[in-house]
């Protein structure tokens, strides 16, 4: 079996056509009812959204806020798994059950249940069901990329890696070169769901990013949960990612896609 | 003094942190820096005699080292074997875990840091922690998970005393295991000024290879004393309990490359291996990610780490650390499980047989000499990582 190249990807094909004010949205898979997955993924869509990021829940999300961790418990409690989650991707995907979804999908999630299921599995798994890229926080770069990166690439899955306001810039030029997709800019040293408004220094930090002209886009995230702070991230990047802010609403006003039409309203104007 | 730093060994951490297949640096961006700086320091930092001499007079000043390895007779008789117990319980704060908290808090000095985290379960590692911050006069932020806090209180008085905060870990569990995400988080929101030091031989490299050497000398001393006591340098079973490890890896540190030395780990098997309600790791994990290293952890088919059961705090964690799943891997480490029962009546027998009332941790390896097939010619060490104290009245519930 061949697959398509690497750069025929939902994702890269996005960046290509839409290079500002991408919004990228956070949801964690069976929040806040099990089979509420593709609800979920269907409302970000019909709002416009730009590409969605489906989080794995994990018993141990040590990067994430109270607000994601508590999605995460929820998810679990309500029955998620991996695999249950491909099997409703797959459904949503070929729109055996409402409007087929189209816009690419990140999953976002800790490398201990991807190990678990095996990482060529997960990676052939992605493929099956339209899912285009990658976010595991705590999968080292060097390790990815002696051990994974060629599966990862073999079946068309982007990772995407984190940079922060303390990594070093020879680490983010590695970054930049060896990963495609576009960078993970988070905003400040936090967990998620921890930041206030966007400072004078984390600004300092998205200018001296955005001088260093890298060819992946950049998406910042962390601490963006309105229209000023996306406004502000979109000056510096090409768009910018919501998560806790959303896990909030959904947890508020529940996953319809008058709701969902509303929070992205607010997000974008 | 004892020479700290060991010579290169077979079970020597490599450069990128692994011990055969378990270890490494399973971290987020936010901190890799963190790691990175420690990582590139530690071992020039460990290596400088400056520091190792603040180190060592620490230990002796301080902690009360060399703690005294003991013949205990009558359990010996009992168990018919010639039976040693180095008395960690005897260190300051009445436990091992100091050794580590005074090498790291020299560590942080060093690194320019100004506050300390740390996770704790039972509280001992808590009580070092908050006991070296007070001492450096540092800032010491401890995590404890709230159902800890409640059957551990005399502990969170200690460190309130010591003028630590201990903030309650409401997450998940509650327990070590939501302590231990905490702190990596509180680590991950601080990432400049604030040191983590981690209680066990657990975490992302270099923290299993940087605390196993801070607790190496334990087993630099066992070395001399039984040279004196014996006229050999090495036992034929060190026996240590393994919940992350730490006593144990400071216990078999100098042994790792002795073949004839038996490194018995015991484990906590709570209310049995197959009842649901157990630590035995090594009987019930697989190889996973936890808390930053390749391991070996309890977890279920879908990679969701699952909370174990000990009457022991102490020994209450899913994972153990990536040096003792090398040791269970590569058949070197001999592994047992030790019920809460057990434990419980080997704890029982030394304080009426010896006067010694041992930590519920330190009782799981004295369990431990019943499981072993020792003769009457064997030397046995047990590592008695702490003293009884704290757990009173967990063991008088089982009094008459």
């Amino acid at each position: 079996m061949t697959h398509e190249p690497l750069t025929q990807n939902r994702i890269n094909d996005l960046f290509a056509q839409k290079s500002e004010r991408l919004l990228n949205v956070y949801f964690t898979a069976g929040f806040p009812n099990l089979d509420d997955t593709c609800t979920v993924l269907r409302g970000l869509q019909q709002a416009g959204v730009d590409l969605v990021e489906i989080g794995m829940p994990y018993s141990d999300p040590v990067a994430d806020g109270e607000t994601i961790q508590q999605s995460n418990m929820r998810a679990l409690d309500n029955g998620m798994t991996l695999k249950l989650l491909f099997d409703q991707l797959a459904g949503c995907r070929d729109g055996q059950s409402g409007e087929p979804v189209t816009v690419p999908i990140l999953l976002m999630g800790y490398v201990n249940p991807v190990l678990q299921f095996g990482v060529e599995a997960f990676c052939q798994k992605c493929r099956e069901v339209g899912v285009d890229g990658v976010i595991l926080p705590d999968l080292p770069l060097d390790l990815y990329l002696s051990e994974y990166a060629a599966t990862f690439r073999q079946y068309g899955i982007l990772n995407v890696f984190l940079i922060t306001p303390q990594t070093a810039e020879s680490r983010i030029r590695l970054i930049d070169s060896e990963t495609e997709g576009f960078i993970y800019m988070v905003s400040s040293a936090s967990i998620t769901g921890s930041v206030k408004g966007i400072s004078d220094s984390m600004r300092a930090y998205f200018e001296r990013i955005q001088a260093m002209a890298l060819k992946n886009p950049r998406l910042i995230g962390f601490g963006i949960n309105n229209h000023d702070t996306f406004e502000t991230a979109c000056q510096y990047a090409n768009g910018a990612i919501v998560g806790s802010a959303f896990i909030r609403h959904l947890e508020q006003e529940g996953p319809s896609a008058e709701s969902i039409r509303a929070f992205v309203q607010t997000i974008r104007s | 003094m004892e020479q700290l730093i060991e010579q290169a060994t077979s079970f020597e951490v490599s450069d990128k942190g692994f011990y055969g297949n378990f270890g490494g640096a399973f971290i987020p961006e936010m901190l890799y820096p963190n790691v990175e700086e420690l990582r590139q320091s530690y071992r020039r930092i460990m290596a400088d005699p400056a520091f190792q001499a603040d180190f060592q007079a620490l230990l002796t000043d301080y902690v009360g080292r060399p703690t005294p390895l003991f013949l205990a007779k009558r359990l010996s008789e009992d168990i018919g074997a010639t039976i040693y117990l180095k008395r960690e319980d005897l260190c300051h704060t009445g436990a091992h875990k100091i050794n580590n908290t005074i090498g790291q808090i020299l560590m942080a000095q060093r690194l320019g840091k100004k506050r300390i985290v740390a996770e704790t379960g039972a509280g001992q590692h808590g009580v070092a922690t908050a006991t070296v911050c007070a001492l450096m006069g540092l800032e010491c932020i401890v995590y404890m998970g709230s159902i800890d806090m409640e059957r551990q209180k005399p502990n969170v008085d200690r460190m309130r005393m010591l003028g630590a905060t201990v903030v309650p870990a409401t997450s998940g569990s509650q327990t070590l295991k939501d302590a231990t995400n905490e702190a990596m988080r509180h680590w991950i929101n601080n990432p400049v000024d604030t040191h983590y030091i981690i209680g066990s031989v657990v975490g992302p490299h270099p923290y299993p290879d940087m605390v196993a050497r801070f607790q190496s000398v334990i087993s630099a001393e066992t070395r001399r004393q039984l040279l004196e006591k014996e006229g050999r340098e090495t036992p034929d079973y060190m026996v240590a309990c393994v919940g992350g490890g730490s006593n144990a890896a400071g216990a078999f540190f100098h042994y790792l490359n002795e073949p004839t030395v038996k490194l018995v780990a015991a484990e906590a098997a709570g209310q049995g291996v197959s009842t649901g309600h157990s630590a035995a790791t090594t009987a019930l994990g697989k190889p996973g990610v936890l808390h930053g290293s390749r391991t070996i952890l309890m977890q279920t088919d879908d990679g969701q780490v699952t909370e174990p059961y000990s009457i022991s705090a102490g020994l209450d964690y899913p994972g153990i650390g990536p040096l003792h799943a090398h040791l269970f891997e590569s058949g070197r480490g001999i592994f047992c499980n030790i019920t809460d029962e057990h434990a419980v009546q080997a704890g029982f027998k030394l304080s009426k047989l010896e006067g010694i009332i041992p930590a519920l941790e330190s009782a799981h390896a004295l369990a431990a000499l019943e499981e072993l097939p020792l003769t009457p010619n064997d030397v046995v060490v047990v590592c008695l990582s702490g003293r009884g104290d704290k757990d009173l009245s967990t063991y008088t519930k089982y009094l008459d």
